[in-house]
């Protein structure tokens, strides 16, 4: 639990950020909250020479309004999108989600932007992205650029994310009928199966639906054939129980391990759809209330 | 004027721990915290293959590395320090703490680096490259019980540690076996239950992980070694003996010892090697744990296997008990390993009277981290066994389980009670914890509201278990060390009090005890008095912490020490006061004679005359400082009684526990508030190996919950509030009725929590689940009737 040597260095801004990063020549890596890089260089399967500290740049925090937007800058901590009250009030799916993170220390410490470069395959925050159809604001040498979150995760531990780029923020318009369900495993509370929803509802009707599935699979994905069942269908139990029905099905690559079986996480993944369905849907007619 | 205030008696009340303040401010000091001029660093090179002979050891990168002292191999460890001893009469394999030719387990030591720094230490490490010829390794006991594929130690043939040793009715203390009493229970019955239960591996996983510091100082020939130990003076008797030193020339100290349970009663290479490094060398050596080497190289605990049949007639009485126990011991001998198991069979008759026994003993290694105590250390298994076979009869004879329980108690008026097994229990009174418990619990309404949860389609279900266990560990008979404690009570100049103990509490708030009855004995406020604990050097003699006897022999010897000295306190207050030393009392500060307070002398004025004592009272010598060995007759035996109430997901199979219900008869309690933490403590342990702990390891011996990532250990957001309670049963053996309740709760929680779960999923046939309670078995039996056994 020793990790090997490296060089700390803190930055100012993300130019700073990035200036520092290219000058290790590939030897460095951003920390955040380091909830998910320090493990991993304590056991010795990450040996940067050099860590940059990202968790101070000005600005690079917090949780506003941007248009009919809402943005979360990458260094916000889980603790603080859980405890948000604008997320709650808005888009109460990923305070929700963020308040399933691990636990407090992880939540204090652990952030959004650490979380999708990242990318574990049963990490929370993938779904949630993936349902809202985030936008992701990366920044690298040649500037900004900006990634869908259906086109950002691409395998197993790895996105579109370029080894000299930074994740800035995240972007979504805010869904209330949105909810997310998650069975834990619970020695790390990382999802076996994990199910984020978001719900277009217009007049009792489904206009559209996106779902994001995590943890059943070797990176977050979009359950298309159920969103495809619900789209202009009445927002009703039995719809809602139907389409869940078809979770996962697709799904060719299932995860296996001590603490799930694919066949249990295959399982799991209808089960929490229907969960994170019914949740929405009961915020949706939260609302027409 | 108002008469001062009176002390108020403190034996029996809530009193807060004195502990806690500097524990939960950060300002003990551990052993990781200890510094020593010239200090150097250890790590240990580890094996990453379970079974496998060395090829080859590379140590030239190490060696050359900036900071690095010296690196050692098993070989040049041998040179330096015999091989390891262990604490029991029982044939043990050659057990190197460096591994000289044959690695037998993931984890087990193959080189160590001395450095000037921890960092360098590991990176060293990590510098030497080791060549294995890989060998088969075996994980399953059953299968190394044929031999293959792999046999671990050559002089062990099938890999049987201990073979096949039958104990109970029948079995004559020169091992002779007659099997016509057993075959004749079962001959009668009309119901014979059987199965087989897998009492799991668990992980101790102590907040503190171990650690040691080892200072031989060459010009004095002696050795100061400071440890993470629940025994400083067991272990100062270890390292002396592998050193070549006398005992009067090591010092062990157990400073702040962040938990133990059981885990840290063995005396581990790593103490032998710093201990060896630092005489070769004569420098101060430190090695501290890391999380990852505690997953693998502290050792692991139960792990029993056993084939369960219990016969009875249809009214529900019990006949007769067979328990076949396998033990998957591992990959070598510790200090108390191969006798664990034994008190499994020892507490076979749990709290029934049982008219026939057979429990046989076959203990087995395999390619795993060797195991030895952890909280309970052989009786929650038997605890387990014993009840879940209890709650199965009830359910085949659709009795309720509590009547089925009373039918079989052994009654108050048969105490002392000798077991089938030998064992003999003090004092008891089986049928008012349970009925207390099932009163706590309101048993009847429980079952209403189960009943009614269920036709909502709800899985809930109820579970019901009794316990006994066997604590106050000792007498010498029972223990290579010797089975007593010491303590010397020392009226200072000024008044106040001190008293060594040689339990070395880590947990367990002896420094509040121990003071609450010395502050009763002497009449003197608690803040006048500090227990001494955990160095060899200032407490003289000591056997240690464990098998919950802490209290029970250790506050008895602090108890009898004190009252040596008080009696001599109370000679020089009768010179003072010229009354006879019968006539004083000891009350609020003062030393006075009966009936006429004002009369008094104060309590420091008593003590700084027996320090200067002019004149001298005739045949008095002076000061004010005396011990006592307490060598208690034979063990303690606490019980008690546990309800849950559990709720299983239908969708998921994820169990959460609704309800828990613990009635727990340690005898007399000296501070209620403490035990009520210790068995919160017990049952997190108890329920954790229930519902979410298990070690586990691939076919290959690869050790698969390494971390806490996959391992995981209870929280307090797992559990209800629980519901605790108590009666009181004194055991006869010791002067303060006190019986011992540290491992209490890992007894009773564990096979009730599992009778509530096979409870809630009776519809689907289940009569038995074996622990952990993963949500992934639940779901199967729930939506493919499999998983489960029937």
């Amino acid at each position: 639990m020793i990790s090997t040597p490296f060089e700390y260095s803190r930055a100012m801004s993300l130019d700073d950020a990035l200036a520092k990063l290219r000058a290790t020549n590939g030897e460095g890596k951003f920390i955040a909250g380091g909830h998910s890089l320090v493990p991993l260089m304590k056991l010795r399967l990450s040996e940067p020479k050099v860590l940059i500290d990202i968790a101070r740049i000005p600005g690079l925090s917090g949780i506003r309004t941007k248009g009919d937007k809402i943005e979360i800058g990458a260094g916000t901590s889980h603790h603080d999108v859980a405890s948000s009250a604008l997320l709650q009030q808005v888009c109460p799916m990923v305070a929700e989600a963020a308040a399933e993170i691990g636990d407090p220390q992880v939540r204090n410490r652990g952030t959004l932007g650490g979380s999708l470069a990242h990318a574990d395959p049963a990490a929370d925050y993938p779904a949630v992205m993936l349902a809202l159809d985030a936008e992701i604001h990366v920044k690298g040498p040649k500037g900004w650029r900006m990634v869908h979150a259906h086109d950002f995760f691409r395998g197993l531990f790895t996105v579109d994310l370029a080894a000299d780029e930074i994740i800035a923020g995240v972007q979504f318009n805010p869904v209330r009928s949105a909810a997310y369900a998650k069975l834990h495993q619970r020695a790390s509370h990382f999802a076996i199966v994990g199910v984020a929803v978001a719900l277009d509802v217009n007049n009792g009707v489904i206009r559209s639906a996106r779902i994001g599935l995590t943890g059943a699979s070797s990176y977050a994905t979009r359950l298309k054939d159920v969103e495809e069942a619900l789209a202009g269908k009445a927002l009703s139990m039995p719809n809602i129980e139907a389409a869940a029905r078809l979770a996962g099905a697709l799904l060719e690559d299932v995860n296996s391990d001590i603490h799930a079986s694919q066949e249990y996480r295959r399982a799991m993944i209808p089960v929490f759809t229907e969960r994170a369905l019914k949740g929405a849907m009961s915020r949706a007619l939260a609302r027409i209330q | 004027m108002a008469a001062p205030p009176v002390l108020p008696k403190l034996v029996g009340q809530r009193v807060k721990r004195r502990e806690d303040p500097r524990l939960i401010q950060g300002r003990a000091t551990y052993v990781d915290d200890i510094a020593l001029v010239g200090m150097q660093h250890l790590a240990f090179k580890r094996s990453d293959v379970a079974h496998g002979r060395i090829r080859s050891i590379d140590t030239r990168a190490a060696k050359v590395m900036d900071g690095v002292e010296a690196v050692f191999t098993g070989a040049e460890i041998a040179e330096l320090l015999a091989p390891m001893p262990i604490g029991t009469p029982f044939p043990s394999p050659e057990h190197r703490a460096v591994a000289v030719d044959t690695v037998r387990y993931g984890g087990e030591p193959v080189a160590v680096v001395v450095a000037s720094d921890r960092y360098v230490a590991r990176d060293a490490a990590d510098a030497i490259v080791v060549s294995y010829e890989t060998l088969p390794a075996v994980v399953d006991p059953e299968l190394a019980m044929t031999g293959k594929p792999t046999v671990i130690h050559p002089a062990f043939p099938n890999n049987l540690a201990v073979a096949l040793v039958p104990s109970g009715t029948g079995v004559s203390a020169s091992g002779s076996v007659d099997d016509s009493a057993i075959n004749e229970a079962f001959a009668k019955a009309d119901v014979v239950i059987s199965q087989r239960m897998v009492n799991q591996r668990l992980a101790p996983t102590t907040m503190e992980p171990r650690g040691v510091v080892a200072h031989y100082e060459p010009g004095k020939g002696s050795m100061t070694i400071w440890s993470s130990t629940q025994n400083p003076h067991i272990l100062r008797t270890f390292i002396a003996a592998l050193t070549g030193l006398g005992q009067d020339q090591v010092r062990a100290i157990a400073p702040e010892v962040g938990g133990g349970f059981g885990s840290k009663i063995n005396i581990y290479g790593e103490e032998y090697v710093a201990a060896a490094i630092s005489k070769h060398l004569g420098i101060p050596v430190k090695w501290s744990e890391d999380r990852s080497e505690a997953f693998v190289a502290t050792t692991h605990g139960r792990d029993i296997l056993g084939y369960v049949d219990l016969a009875a007639k249809s009214d529900g009485t019990v006949l007769g008990l067979k328990l076949r126990l396998i033990a998957d011991i591992g990959a070598y001998n510790m200090l108390l390993t191969a006798a664990i198991p034994t008190l499994t069979m020892l507490m076979a008759s749990a709290t029934y009277n049982i008219p026939a026994i057979r429990a046989t003993l076959t203990e087995v290694f395999t390619n795993k981290t060797p195991t030895d105590a952890y909280r309970g250390a052989g009786r929650p298994e038997a605890t387990y066994f014993v009840e879940r076979a209890m709650d199965m009869l009830a359910r085949e004879l659709k009795m309720d389980p509590a009547e089925l329980r009373r039918k079989n108690f052994i009654k108050p008026h048969q105490f002392p009670f000798a077991t089938q097994m030998g064992a003999v229990y003090d004092s008891g009174d089986y049928e008012k914890a349970l009925d207390l418990a099932l009163k706590n619990a309101q048993w009847d309404r429980l079952k209403t509201e189960r009943d009614a949860a269920r036709a909502q389609g709800r899985l809930v279900g109820l579970g019901l278990s009794m316990y006994v266990e066997v604590c106050g560990v000792g007498p010498s008979s029972t223990l290579p060390t010797g089975g007593w404690e010491h303590s010397q009570v020392t009226i200072e100049r000024d008044g106040r009090i001190s008293a060594t103990t040689g339990a070395s509490p880590h947990g367990q708030g002896n420094e509040t005890t121990f003071a609450q009855m010395l502050a009763d004995q002497f009449g003197v406020p608690l803040e006048h008095i500090t227990i001494l604990h955990g160095d060899t050097g200032v407490v003289k003699q000591g056997i240690g912490t464990f098998g919950s006897r802490s209290q029970a022999v250790g506050g008895t010897a602090v108890h009898m020490a004190g009252a040596k000295v008080k009696s001599k306190m109370a000679k020089f207050a009768a010179a003072l006061l010229e009354a006879h030393e019968d006539d004083l009392v000891f009350q609020n500060g003062m030393i006075s004679v009966k009936g006429s307070p004002a009369s008094g002398k104060s309590f420091a004025s008593v003590a700084g005359y027996a320090y200067r004592p002019v004149p001298l009272p005739e045949g008095l010598e002076p000061g004010l400082s005396d011990e006592a060995f307490f060598e208690p007759a034979n063990n303690t035996y606490p019980f008690g009684c546990h309800i849950s109430m559990v709720e299983i997901d239908r969708q998921t199979g994820e169990p959460t526990l609704l309800k828990l219900v613990a009635v727990d008869d340690a005898g007399h309690l000296i501070n209620p508030l403490i035990v009520e933490g210790q068995i919160h403590g017990g049952l997190a342990q108890g329920i954790g190996q229930a519902m979410i702990e298990e070690v586990v390891y691939n076919e290959d011996g690869q050790l698969l919950t390494g971390s806490f990532m996959d391992y995981a250990i209870p929280r307090a957001g797992d559990f209800p509030r629980f519901e605790l309670d108590a009666t009181v049963t004194p055991t006869p053996l010791n002067p303060l009725g006190a019986k011992g309740v540290g491992e209490a709760g890992t007894l009773g929680s564990t096979p009730c929590i599992v009778a509530a779960v096979v409870d809630a999923l009776s519809e689907f046939g289940v009569k038995h689940i074996d622990m952990m309670l993963r949500p992934e078995k639940l779901w199967r039996i729930i939506h493919q009737g499999q998983g489960g056994q029937s």
